[in-house]
């Protein structure tokens, strides 16, 4: 009796014991934003993206760096200017069992233009390709109409879906679960909507195992909770730690926090829409003026001098954040180390603006968003002291992004402040959205808000965009950005430094495309 | 009685109509969502493609025909941002929130009304004026504040209570509730306590404000004259006498605790109705805000339909339906 | 009894000292009040003025030193601003935004409550309808929509607040009005022939005050909070100019980070605002109430 009492009280903590050996392999990760969908070709957002990456993969994947790597593809090149072949990776896999073919491409391509209701396609990736060709069952070609250098890069923003399961399917189908099958390294278990989303491993991945059997991501919205839900346990990893909890949360031996460059910059964008006074530009008196001061080079130099990046670094972002010279890191393809942040220098400035008629200033007032980007408001604010100091009359006026991005794309502002995040990592399409003369039919300067323009600039940006050689694009995509950060054709402020925070027991590799991917969370022994 | 409900209710349809209506205007004056939908590296061609598909192209009241027909038979449009009906999208979400309210409005009142009565009987007590000094600092305030002190204490310094989401839940009678599991309880705690203490004040101080004066009123100095027992005195004439305000007020409360709880919600990343209206609202989701909204008025319209039957039967001097002018 | 020969105002200063406390609360009140009003005078700093706050100063400590050798008694935010320069400033737009809406809302509450309770009827129906309507009606959702059409300021967010609350007082107006409505002294009234204006004004409203002005004076502290979450949510006043609530939104952040002050002084401050308004109200319905007098 007694030992059979015993015997039954070993098997039950050997029980226990692999309940919490498994339930250690348990993960929850607190996100930012919710995830609108669990179709990968539904909503282009960064946080979709970011999670589909789990379930899913491209043809192509990029590294913590945004290299691009082989993925389902093993390898690709370009025949000529307007041919590409890929080859893809053979024995993979969907959670299914079914093996992963040309067909799955193909069908891929067709599926993603055609998403009924899609509030942002990710057509704009696929609309290059005029014809595919099979070759075989893993070799496959590309055409394109016109040389695109990107087609690599746009190819790694499409995940590839299986066409046995997504022939019928439509985006709720994703969404519970019925056609959500990929090759990725972790399964579909559960999607709700603003609240969670569960994934298991896929153990028959390609790449090998993950470390973890379930993770559950929570939508954990709001900053000062994401970092509660991580100091009491109830999560192992948030993204987007706040910048006033970094010092400490750095200094705290139960946390691991890591950090990284991120590709978004933030920066101004001076509206040179008009002849006259741009909207919200005064002389001190309150009265339009009767030229439209940023159209001078001299004043836009001015209101770039006249900022303290460093001192915007260091006291509003707790130096989580460098201070920008052009549109992305230096570390990204095309980006010119010539160019260096303009120095703070209030004096010459104020010298500055009085060469080009304003010895007494104006009156202006800033607009931005509240609550879009990092410790924006804050940023806003900051600048009104750099201007006030150099003789302008500064207001300073916020709005939700609900309101703020469509009165700054219909121009209502003069001085914007806003941010970009180039996803291709690589300068020539950000200068191309933010700083080509605006030309919507061809493509050009679409988010173009201030509205500058210059012949030169985007003659050597045209052209860079059209030549296939990576060495001499690069170098004609860096005179051109060193010719229009020389203009002062947008005021870069800062780049973005992504944060994440792991409890003990936890690593993340930080990545600089803002995702937050469980496939970087390891053990940390 | 049965006339004047049905009369309600032939009103309220108007209601629902001019809400519709209101609402469609504000988030049409608020701005276009396209700008918060299309990825910011779209061409102008694939923006065309979304407004077109969503309707937006069509004027604001070409829009509004179009939802109207829709509302008729039942279908309040599809989620601009999830593409899933509304309704479902809210109904999803609603069970967490009514037990969210009910457990708070359930603090308030059982601790509100006790302790409101204490301090209006014995107004010059150190009690009593403990109760009136404590309850100040339930409204005084900012809901987000003490949400995130309760977070820091019980959770972070503690680590007693869990600091976000909802719980274990069981299925009682199709609706998921987690106030009969132990887990389910413990995640419910911090939410309903940070919810119900602006209320909780708010009716402590109606409570004792009623009080006191019903104890000044004649019947209850003749019932005390009589020698009725204390009990009895404030059970049946001072309670009798306070409730109509009282109930006026909790009906108010009990609303705006179901509709907008969205401060709580953000903080404890609770997964009801007030978190799905603020992202709604920071989206311009408009179909998911207008199905919102006009749930929220059909629910407003009930309540207060049941406090106006309220009135009459505590009150018999409150006549339902009075259509003639003064006398 | 003695005859003594007072004037109502005297007899009201004299009931109401009759409650120590009460003069405490006054005393604090008189306090806040000079502070809000002569801010501009006490404060060391204009916190509104761009150019005099140095963000090189940030998110000092309490009497911590700056680059200047200055030294701040209650510390910076995290713009540089000096707390208690701002707390002061912070309480004249507070107390501003809070009182002006409570009274805006509270009289077009007791206009609309009175006529519906009064007219009864087609009146009635009307008034509560468009109070079921702007109940349902979010706050935010009417703060964003004043915002996006109007732009930022403190004359928005009042009308903002007195949208969200005028209904509130209707129906309770209305509520305690029905009740009173069909008391004998009423009925006594009319059958003297009095006016309407005047039974409304002289004896249903002194009787439905009492219920009211609690909700009123709790509404006071409910309308700032409700100022400093719009604020929390990014859509209340402009971030240069602070109030108490935009305050302690932009302390909120650093609570956890130790920096307390930023936060916390702010809180303190809106705390006693709201106490020394509560204790001098709660005297006053007390001896202004008819039926309470002795």
């Amino acid at each position: 009796m007694n030992s059979r009492f015993i015997r039954q009280l070993a098997i039950l903590l050997v029980a226990l014991c692999a309940t919490l050996a498994h339930a250690a392999r348990d993960i929850n990760i607190g996100l930012q934003s919710a995830i609108t969908s669990m179709d990968p070709h539904y909503h282009n957002l960064s946080p979709n993206n970011s999670m589909m990456q789990h379930v899913f993969e491209g043809l192509i994947r990029r590294d913590d760096n945004q290299k691009l790597v082989p993925a389902l593809a093993a390898s690709w090149k370009s025949v000529d200017d307007l041919t590409w072949e890929f080859k893809l990776r053979k024995n993979v896999r969907f959670h299914d069992g079914s093996p992963f073919t040309a067909e799955d491409v193909v069908f891929t391509l067709k599926r993603v233009p055609n998403v009924p209701n899609s509030p942002s396609s990710f057509a704009t990736f696929t609309k290059p390709i005029v014809d595919v060709k099979i070759v075989d069952s893993h070799t496959i070609i590309f055409k394109t109409a016109t040389p695109h250098v990107l087609l690599p890069s746009d190819l790694a923003s499409v995940m590839i879906v299986s066409k046995l399961h997504g022939e019928k399917a439509a985006t709720e189908d994703y969404n519970s679960g019925k056609a959500c099958i990929g090759t990725g390294p972790y399964k579909f278990a559960e999607f709700v909507p603003n609240q969670r989303v569960v994934l298991k491993a896929n153990y028959g991945y390609w790449g090998g195992e993950e470390p973890w059997d379930k993770i559950t991501f929570k939508i954990l919205t709001n900053a000062s909770a994401r970092v509660a839900a991580l100091l009491s346990g109830d999560v192992q990893l948030i993204e987007t730690v706040p910048t006033s909890d970094i010092t400490k949360m750095e200094k705290d031996k139960n946390l691991s926090v890591v950090s990284k460059v991120s590709n978004r910059v933030i920066y101004v964008h001076l509206n040179q829409s008009t002849e006259k006074s741009p909207p919200f530009i005064f002389d001190k008196a309150g009265k339009p003026l009767d030229k439209n001061p940023f159209r001078d080079v001299r004043v836009r130099k001015a209101l770039s001098m006249a900022v303290n990046r460093d001192a915007i670094v260091d006291r509003v972002m707790e130096k989580k954040a460098v201070t920008a010279a052009q549109l992305l890191p230096d570390v990204f393809y095309g980006t010119s180390k010539k160019l260096k942040p303009t120095k703070y220098d209030p004096e010459g400035a104020k010298k500055l603006l009085a060469e080009a008629g304003y010895p007494n200033g104006f009156a202006m007032t800033l607009h931005g968003p509240a609550g879009r980007y990092i410790n924006d408001d804050k940023v806003i604010q900051a600048l009104a002291q750099f201007y006030s100091r150099i003789g302008i009359d500064t207001k300073v006026e916020t709005f939700p992004a609900s309101v703020y991005f469509n009165r700054a794309t219909n121009l209502e502002f003069g001085y914007m402040v806003l941010g970009w995040g180039t996803e291709s990592g690589e300068q020539a399409s950000a200068m191309r959205s933010l700083l080509a003369t605006r030309d919507p039919a061809k493509g050009m300067g679409v988010n173009n808000r201030g509205r500058y323009t210059n012949p030169a600039f985007d003659k050597m940006l045209e052209q860079a965009l059209v030549t296939m050689d990576d060495k001499k694009r690069e170098a004609l995509i860096q005179q051109a950005a060193e010719t229009v950060m020389g203009d002062v054709g947008l005021i870069p402020l800062h780049y973005e430094v992504s944060t994440w925070a792991a409890a003990k027991g936890f690593k993340y590799t930080p990545r600089t495309d803002q995702y937050t991917l469980a496939v970087g969370l390891k053990p940390s022994k | 009685m049965t006339e004047y409900i049905i009369r309600r209710l032939m009103q309220s349809g108007l209601v629902l109509v001019a809400m519709s209506v209101l609402v469609f205007a504000g988030v049409y004056a608020i701005g276009n969502p396209i700008e918060l939908l299309v990825n910011p590296m779209a061409d102008d061609a694939e923006r065309a493609r979304v407004i077109a598909s969503l309707g937006l192209d069509k004027p604001l009241w070409e829009q509004y025909f179009v939802f109207f027909k829709g509302a008729l038979t039942g279908d309040l449009g599809k989620s601009f941002v999830f593409n899933v009906p509304a309704v479902g999208l809210i109904l999803q979400k609603l069970p967490a929130t009514i037990e969210l309210a009910f457990c708070a409005m359930a603090i308030a009142i059982l601790f509100g009304i006790p302790l409101g009565l204490w301090a209006g009987l014995r107004p010059d007590s150190i009690a009593g004026k403990s109760i009136m000094a404590g309850s100040i600092l339930g409204f005084s305030l900012p809901t987000f504040w003490v949400g995130l002190l309760l977070i820091m204490f019980f959770s972070v310094q503690l680590g007693w209570l869990p600091s976000n989401g909802r719980g274990d839940t069981v299925d009682v009678l199709g609706l998921d509730v987690s106030f009969l599991t132990l887990d389910g309880l413990t995640h419910l705690f911090m939410p309903a306590l940070n919810l119900a203490l602006f209320k909780l004040s708010l009716i402590i101080r109606l409570t004792r404000a009623g009080t006191r004066e019903a104890l000044l009123q004649d019947y209850v100095k003749f019932a005390r004259a009589k020698g009725l027992k204390a009990s009895r005195v404030v059970g049946v004439h001072v309670l009798k006498n306070i409730l109509i305000p009282i109930i006026t007020v909790i009906g108010l409360e009990f609303g705006s605790v179901i509709a907008f709880a969205i401060v709580t919600e953000s903080i404890f990343a609770w997964p009801g109705t007030g978190k799905l209206l603020i992202d709604s609202i920071t989206n311009l989701d408009r179909p998911v805000i207008v199905a919102y909204l006009m749930i929220i008025v059909t629910l407003f319209i009930f309540i207060n339909l049941v406090v106006d039957i309220l009135y009459s039967v505590l009150d018999p001097r409150v006549r339902l339906g009075q259509t003639q002018g003064a006398h | 009894m003695t005859v003594a020969v007072q004037t109502p105002f005297q007899r009201i200063a004299s009931d109401f000292a009759t409650s120590k406390v009460a003069l405490v609360g006054l005393a604090m009140l008189a306090v806040v009040m000079t502070i809000a009003l002569f801010a501009p005078i006490l404060s060391p700093q204009n916190p509104y003025d761009l150019a005099q706050i140095d963000l090189m100063d940030s998110k000092l400590a309490p009497g911590e030193k700056s680059m200047g050798g200055k030294s701040y008694w209650l510390g910076t935010d995290d713009q540089g601003r000096d707390m208690l320069s701002g707390i002061f400033y912070g309480l004249r737009i507070s107390l501003g935004v809070g009182v002006l809406s409570t009274v805006l809302a509270l009289s077009l509450g007791i206009a609309f409550g009175l006529a519906a309770a009064w007219f009864g009827g087609k009146v009635d129906t009307l008034i509560m309808r468009v109070c079921d309507i702007q109940l349902s009606f979010p706050a935010i959702l009417i703060a964003l929509i004043l915002l996006a059409v109007l732009g930022q300021g403190v004359d928005k967010i009042i009308i903002a607040l007195v949208t969200v609350q005028w209904a509130y007082y209707a129906r309770t107006v209305r509520g305690a009005a029905l009740v009173e409505r069909s008391k004998e002294y009423i009925e006594a009234a009319r059958g003297l022939g009095l006016s309407s204006a005047r039974i409304l004004f002289r004896h249903l409203l002194p009787n439905v005050l009492p219920p009211l002005i609690v909700v009123a004076t709790v509404q006071v502290a409910h309308a700032i909070a409700l100022e400093a979450t719009l604020s929390f949510l990014g859509l209340g006043l402009p971030i240069t100019e602070p109030s108490l609530g935009l305050l302690i939104s932009n302390g909120f952040q650093y609570l956890m980070s130790g920096k307390y002050w930023i936060s916390f002084y702010p809180g303190l401050a809106l705390l006693l605002t709201i106490v020394a308004i509560n204790l001098v109200a709660d005297q006053l319905r007390d001896v202004l109430n008819p039926r309470l007098q002795k």
